[in-house]
């Protein structure tokens, strides 16, 4: 390890040096192919240089930074309520999502516990946002495969989640609802019966993408036994979510280490598919979208009466001390270990987002693999943007 | 008037300067209706969205205003480019494309040039797009558009046979090459003894028809076989560098020949100007024959792109092994079975 600052800079710089080698020299045994970071199938300014022989994968790399926001270290400067508006950007799909483990953490250090009907609402936020994000992806992956039709089902139907959580919560993307101590508001009237109709759209936009993208013929020629990922391999790479499901590993955190959501309240089942394809993790995702639907169907049944907030005080400083909460996410493991030193604002974050970890498989996974499985090696695999690069 | 030309029919077919712009309008009247139709409004619908809707009543003005645009955006030449190559590319795209339209019959005299062996022709000229596209694949300096070019070759090449054994079926059944010699074919067979439709080659050579589209398909490169533009792959393939008139000029290529596959479909098939009822020889043809073309063209040109909009993509390789492995045999099995029904019946 480097240890002095010059040691480091020569570190960095040697690095830097050797990802331009790898880009800009044409070898003899092939081409070089620049996927990005303007490419239609990288969802935003991921990066990737493949060698190709013909239209085989010699060796691919991502390459990531192009979006970094350097939230971990915004944080430093923003006091604990302020945080969530930031990091509710970092998959911007799925945001409320993001909110709940940071806000979690924090209660922790606080040692205080949001009121029942707060954990309950939390966790129905919870799972609209991961079918918000997870529809969007059913559409997404038969776009990379070559289908135009069904991301335009995909936004249709969403819109029938988001428009749900903008009546909770104000904003369609970015809510800014989840607070130490319980939540900002309480539903407003109708929102349950609502909610349950909403849910049954989304079971039957489910039955459509099974049947227009999962049982076509061309789509599991496509993604059956493309991009295996062996179990022992998925947990070596510390893949979460559903890839890590896709690849038999019968692993949940809601289920296995749950933390503040009221997930054992209900009745519901873990998903896995033992195949490790880009075809599992597909129907993985499309289960966990289903069930989803019946854990949201059953925590609207059973929402407790109550307050909404607990006893926090006015100006919030956080007590000395660590703590690392993680929860599952719709891309996976979404963890924030937060250090306070008894400020108002954090001494430091450290995020752990569950896309960085998925994509850093990608150089094993595209080895040897064709320039179409590239994209829907990637796809498959469920990356966003600003989750790997925060 | 209408008798006038029914009776008289090929006064136009003389002149050069009549049919230099029947040609222009053979070529781009179903290119934009298939556009406007289909590609904007048909897919939409089933896509749950309008499509243009502000351009003109329904937005049937959009297309002219998306000419319009690309005429007046800047013809870009990338620096390292190979200037002349990437400047013709088009032209050959389209002048595969204005050959085929040649051949078509829109009526027993309306017809540009009657060749004895017009399908043959066809099919031959329709490989002249391949070097077209392989020219703009390797002369836009460019790697996507190098993949692009060169899947495209592959594919084509691949479903030149195909297409050319599911047209054998017809040639033995209808026993010509000459395009208007499958229509009077077609025209005055019959069903098992019965002719009151005629013999539309639909009902013998359904399995043809299905290896004709399915290849149709592919040499359109439309979904599911659209790797050489694949634009979550590669961008648009060889399309990429392309911009203003010149793009034009290919996306022009492109649903022109989706209508001329498509007219040559609904002459092998379904008759081609021929509807049951009208004695075939009547003059008439030559008036009401290229708007009864035209709608079995649109019927046949929906089913394009109906699979473009539903179909995911294939790889390459499996792509190949389609060809090679399944639609080459079965049209073989097809033409021996037509073959020895058309000896034994």
């Amino acid at each position: 390890m480097a240890t002095t600052e010059s040691e480091q800079m020569a570190y960095i710089a040697a690095q830097a040096a050797d990802a331009r080698v790898n880009v800009e020299v044409e070898t003899n045994e092939g081409m070089t192919l620049n996927l990005g970071p303007q490419h239609p199938a990288t969802h935003g300014t991921l990066r990737i240089v493949a060698k190709l022989d013909g239209e085989k994968v010699v060796a691919a790399e991502p390459i990531m930074g192009y979006m970094h926001r350097g939230y971990e270290k915004l944080t430093e400067v923003r006091t604990y309520p302020q945080v969530t508006t930031l990091i509710n950007r970092i998959d911007w799909l799925g945001s409320f999502a993001n909110e709940v483990p940071f806000i979690l953490a924090a209660e922790q250090l606080m040692e205080v516990e949001a009121p029942p009907r707060a954990q309950w609402i939390r966790t129905v936020l919870f799972e609209l946002s991961r079918i918000a994000n997870i529809s969007l992806f059913l559409g997404d992956m038969a776009v990379q495969v070559g289908a135009t039709t069904p991301v335009f089902y995909a936004f249709r139907d969403r819109e029938f989640v988001l428009n749900q959580i903008e009546r909770v919560t104000g904003g369609r993307f970015h809510p800014n609802f989840d607070r130490i101590g319980g939540i900002k508001d309480d539903l407003p009237k109708g929102w349950i019966e609502e909610t349950g109709s909403v849910i049954g759209k989304m079971r039957d936009f489910c039955d459509e993408m099974e049947e227009l993208v999962l049982g076509n013929e061309i789509f599991q020629a496509r993604t059956r036994g493309i991009g295996v990922i062996p179990p022992n391999v998925a947990l070596a790479y510390g893949l979460s979510g559903a890839n890590l499901r896709g690849s038999g590993v019968d692993w949940d955190i809601r289920r296995d280490a749950n933390v503040g959501l009221v997930y054992d309240e209900v009745d519901w089942k873990v998903w896995t598919h033992p195949d490790g394809d880009s075809f599992s993790r597909f129907w993985v995702r499309l289960q966990e979208t289903r069930e989803a639907c019946n854990i949201i169907e059953q925590l609207l049944d059973g929402i407790p009466a109550g307050p909404i907030m607990a006893k926090v005080p006015l100006i919030i400083k956080v007590p000395a001390g660590e703590a690392y909460v993680a929860t599952e996410n719709p891309l996976g493991e979404m963890g924030f270990y937060v250090v306070s030193q008894g400020d108002l604002t954090p001494f430091r974050v450290k995020i752990r987002s569950a896309s960085f970890s998925n994509i850093s498989i990608a150089p094993w996974l595209l080895k040897g693999v064709f320039v179409p499985d590239i994209i829907s090696i990637l796809a498959s695999l469920y990356f966003i943007l600003g989750d790997i690069d925060r | 008037m209408i008798s006038v030309l029914a009776l008289d029919p090929a006064w136009w077919q003389q002149t050069f300067l009549i049919k230099v712009p029947i040609g222009l309008l053979a070529v781009l009247l179903p290119a934009g209706t298939i556009v406007y139709l289909y590609l904007f409004k048909a897919i939409s619908f089933m896509q749950s969205r309008l499509g243009p809707m502000e351009a003109g009543p329904y937005g049937s003005m959009q297309l002219l205003a998306e000419v319009g645009k690309w005429l007046q955006k800047e013809d870009i030449f990338p620096t390292k480019a190979d200037k002349f190559v990437f400047a013709a590319a088009p032209f050959v795209v389209l002048m595969s494309t204005f050959l085929l339209v040649v051949i078509i019959p829109a009526g027993p005299d309306a017809i540009f040039v009657d060749l004895d062996a017009g399908i043959y022709f066809a099919m031959a000229v329709s490989s002249v797009s391949v070097i077209g596209i392989l020219m703009a694949g390797w002369s836009s300096a460019n790697k996507y558009s190098l993949l692009g070019g060169i899947r495209a070759a592959g594919q084509l090449i691949a479903y030149e046979l195909p297409l050319i054994l599911a047209v054998v079926g017809v040639v033995i059944q209808a026993g010509t090459m000459n395009m208007q010699g499958i229509v009077l074919a077609q025209a005055e067979g019959e069903i098992l003894g019965w002719g009151g439709i005629g013999n539309p080659f639909i009902f013998t050579q359904f399995i043809g028809f299905f290896i004709f589209m399915v290849a149709v398909q592919a040499e359109l490169t439309q979904a599911p076989f659209d790797m050489p533009v694949a634009e979550s792959e590669l961008v648009t393939g060889y399309l990429t560098e392309y911009s203003g008139i010149r793009f034009l000029l290919f996306f022009i290529g492109e649903f022109a020949s989706a209508a001329v596959f498509s007219a040559i479909a609904a002459v092998l098939f379904f008759g081609g100007w021929y509807v049951p009822g009208i004695d075939p020889t009547n003059d008439i043809f030559n008036v009401i024959g290229p708007l009864i073309l035209a709608g079995k063209m649109m019927a046949i040109a929906f089913l394009i792109f109906w699979f473009r909009f539903t179909f995911p993509r294939f790889r390459e390789d499996q792509l190949q092994r389609l060809a090679w492995k399944f639609l080459i045999p079965l049209s073989l099995a097809n033409i021996t079975l037509t073959g020895l029904l058309k000896v034994v019946v």
